[in-house]
């Protein structure tokens, strides 16, 4: 079911200087404008005005030349699509989700529920009786689909109803294109192509007889258009129904949200912590109540002064554990500048999870049988930052430093193949490999003797090479490949070195070797 | 006090008819120190050797792997790098959890954070050198936390002086060169490291030739001449008892 408020910046006026339609200040000429570019230009009109020859869309001094005496006020189009939320909320005691058809209609799935209305009719009546009552003008339509009910709630006939079992094309065929939704340039292309209702539109699109050459004409033009408002043939597929059309339903959010107001501001941390106990404690009673956890917490704290000052908490996992949640706010609270003091302050969840009841208290737990990884996790990442608690994980690639990637560690653990049992690796990698210099190199190609670090190492054993070569597809072309040996000094240190690039390989000079892990 | 429960002094003489030797089967400690220079990987070796040593004794007939936190702070992951889980034994590589402090004192919260959490399997710590935060106190917190909450933890100490600590066994590591492999004469065989045992409670010290084939911690004693008689340097002297 489509809703539509006519003239819904003209009944939100009437409605603000409560005057009945046609009365008072309504009964003279009247427009609402809105400042462009080029100067005033008329976003509605009211009967008066309209008579007088004052059109939406007008600029407001051509409307004056027609009619001097025009009042105008000006219009607020924030205010409408405000208002338009509240409506389309309002509009569910229709049917269970409602979205928003901006800037002045609403859409209503009313699918299977006429019936309690005492069928589409009825309920048509009703839409309107209340609305009317409300003090809007609408049109309202019902139809099977979305684009369908919208070009009958604008272009058709009052309280109009498409049965499910009608053919939509045969019904709308007499409807302008301007039905479909279309932006204006494309009303445009279409109006000098001669394509006035839909019908017209409909027939070659189909390609019915001599049509074939027109449709496949209209095809090429629009095949670069892939948003719907400016693409004829996609709006016709959604109203017929070939095409679906996602809506994005309108929802009330509900943030759980706490607040104290103080009688006397607060300056000193001790009481800003009672405060912020009294808070969580507001806050598990209002998560358990709605069975759920908080994911991230906001706290704004109100200075006397109008400052506010906003700290932001994300936990690893769902929680409402009053202690924890306070006990991790004091480690960010220890930078507040209280000034002359606070005198409110809220704490809201914006993000919540759902979370069944059934933990116990979490600090004397803690004390008794230690704390849970979550709790561990979140200590460790407000403390040392959100970066510093990872987890390797393997990622596809051949490249040593590449097969890891560091993720938080309660996210599930990606799929990935097993490492190769045959390979060798060592047990700690550097985080950039380091340079060595070779001092003596023997005929295999591999070091006998280099320096790391100021320290010369006699090689005693090695075994090598393998060679991995570079990612192809990911690196460029100049990329070196690498020959690693795993070596043991003559002390039993094992190292795991590499030699960048070949000697001939025609990708650079003389290669260079490298350190790059240390094997336990 | 009661004139039989103090030792006598036979057996402040002679530690070792007190205290038995360590050998790779005792309940491992809770709390060991490894001393390692930052450029061998020995120290590293070793490490995981007796954890996954103190690992396999603890979780025998155990299904869930619990997560192991690795903490090491920012001078030791410059040194010596960070875990390579396709390079750390079988049992371990899945169950790290890293935690990269910035300093010495934020790594130190951390291990305490960590020996707190009963999900954890064990705590493994790397810092690096000497720093004023990682006094007798902070070891002692350790040691307390780790045998409060029964949570094994292993601290990598890298190019550090043993001053006072009180971690129930104290080792200085160093790698040995490894048996050749049976098939490759020139190639790096199964590694093996020369673990001194410098400071224990409840073992006398010593040194061993450690190796670890995958499924059991193997020791072989190294035999040295008896200093028994001479004054320990003061770095080896506890302010703890024992």
């Amino acid at each position: 079911m489509a809703i539509w408020c006519r003239t819904l910046a003209l009944d939100r006026w009437r409605q603000a200087e409560g005057f009945a339609p046609g009365k008072g200040a309504d009964a003279a000429p009247l427009v609402l404008t809105v400042d462009t570019a080029h100067g005033p230009r008329i976003a509605a009109a009211n009967a008066a005005a309209l008579a007088e020859g004052a059109a939406p869309g007008m600029m407001l001094a051509d409307a004056r030349t027609l009619c001097p005496s025009l009042a105008l006020r000006a219009a607020d189009p924030a205010g409408d699509l405000a208002f338009l939320e509240r409506f389309a909320l309002w509009a569910q005691r229709w049917g269970p989700w409602s979205a928003l058809d901006a800037p002045d209609g609403v859409l209503v799935d009313v699918s299977a529920l006429a019936h309690l209305f005492g069928g589409e009719g009825a309920l048509l009546t009703d839409v309107v009786g209340r609305c009317t009552a409300r003090g809007l003008t609408v049109r309202a339509a019902i139809a099977p689909t979305a684009g369908a009910a919208w070009a009958l709630a604008h272009h058709g006939p009052e309280r109009a109803i498409l049965a499910p079992g009608h053919d939509p094309l045969a019904h709308l065929a007499d409807l302008p294109v301007a039905a479909l939704r279309l932006d204006p340039d494309v009303l445009l292309v279409l109006r000098r192509l001669g394509l006035k209702r839909i019908g017209e539109l409909a027939r070659v699109e189909s390609g019915e007889g001599d049509q074939a050459s027109g449709r496949d004409a209209l095809r090429r033009r629009f095949r670069t258009r892939h948003a719907a408002s400016a693409n004829p043939l996609i709006r016709l597929d959604q109203l017929i129904g070939h095409v679906p059309e996602p809506l994005l339903p309108v929802a009330m959010p509900e943030v759980p949200l706490v607040q104290r107001r103080l009688m006397e501001p607060v300056r000193h941390r001790a009481s800003l912590d009672t405060v912020m106990a009294d808070l969580a404690a507001d806050m598990e009673r209002l998560l358990e109540g709605r069975g759920e956890g908080a994911r991230r917490l906001d706290l704004a704290l109100w200075r006397v002064d109008g400052e506010v000052l906003a700290r932001r908490l994300e936990l690893a996992s769902a929680t409402r554990e009053a202690a924890h949640i306070c006990r991790l706010f004091a480690a960010k609270l220890d930078d507040i500048d209280a000034g002359f003091g606070i005198e409110m302050v809220r704490l809201t969840a914006s993000w919540a999870q759902p979370l069944p009841l059934g933990q116990a208290d979490l600090e004397t737990a803690a004390e008794e049988h230690g704390t849970s990884l979550a709790a561990c996790i979140d200590r460790l990442s407000v403390r040392l930052g959100a970066g510093a608690v990872r987890r390797p994980v393997l990622h596809p690639s051949h490249i040593p430093e590449r097969i890891l990637r560091w993720q938080p560690p309660l996210e599930p653990e990606p799929v990935h193949q097993e490492e190769l049992r045959f390979h060798a690796r060592p047990a700690k990698l550097l985080d950039k490999a380091e340079a060595i210099s070779v001092l003596y190199a023997s005929p295999d190609g591999y070091p006998r003797r280099f320096r790391w670090r100021g320290e010369v190492h006699e090689v005693a054993r090695v075994e090598g090479p393998e060679r991995i070569a570079p990612e192809w597809w990911r690196e460029r072309g100049n990329a070196r490949l690498r020959d690693y040996y795993r070596v043991e000094d003559g002390e039993g240190r094992r190292y795991w070195i590499y030699r960048s690039g070949l000697p001939d390989d025609g990708r650079g000079g003389m290669p260079d070797w490298f350190l790059q892990g240390l094997c336990g | 006090m009661e004139l039989a429960s103090l030792p006598r002094a036979v057996e402040l003489v002679h530690a070792g008819a007190r205290n038995p030797r360590w050998h790779p089967g005792v309940a491992p400690a809770l709390h060991s120190e490894i001393f390692a220079a930052s450029s061998d990987g020995g120290g590293m070796g070793a490490l995981l050797a007796l954890a996954g040593g103190a690992l396999r004794q603890r979780e025998r007939g155990r299904l869930e792997q619990r997560a192991l936190l690795w903490v090491q702070d920012k001078a030791a992951i410059r040194l010596s790098g960070r875990p390579y889980p396709p390079g750390l034994p079988p049992g371990l590589r899945h169950r790290v959890i890293h935690v990269a402090a910035d300093s010495a004192k934020d790594a130190l919260f951390a291990l305490e954070e960590g020996l707190r959490c009963r999900d954890l399997a064990c705590v493994i710590g790397e810092i690096a050198g000497n720093p004023k935060e990682m006094d007798f106190t902070a070891s002692r917190r350790l040691t307390l936390a780790a045998e409060r909450h029964d949570v094994p933890l292993f601290v990598l100490r890298h190019d550090a002086r043993p001053d006072l600590g009180s971690a129930r066994m104290r080792w200085r590591v160093r790698s040995s060169p490894s048996v050749p492999p049976l098939w490759d004469r020139g190639a790096p065989g199964h590694p093996s490291w020369h673990a001194e045992l410098f400071r224990a409670r409840g073992h006398a010290p010593g040194e061993w030739t450690l190796r670890d084939d995958g499924h059991a911690l193997g020791a072989e004693r190294v035999s040295t001449p008896d200093h028994g008689d001479l004054v320990p340097d003061a770095g080896a002297r506890s302010l703890a008892a024992g």
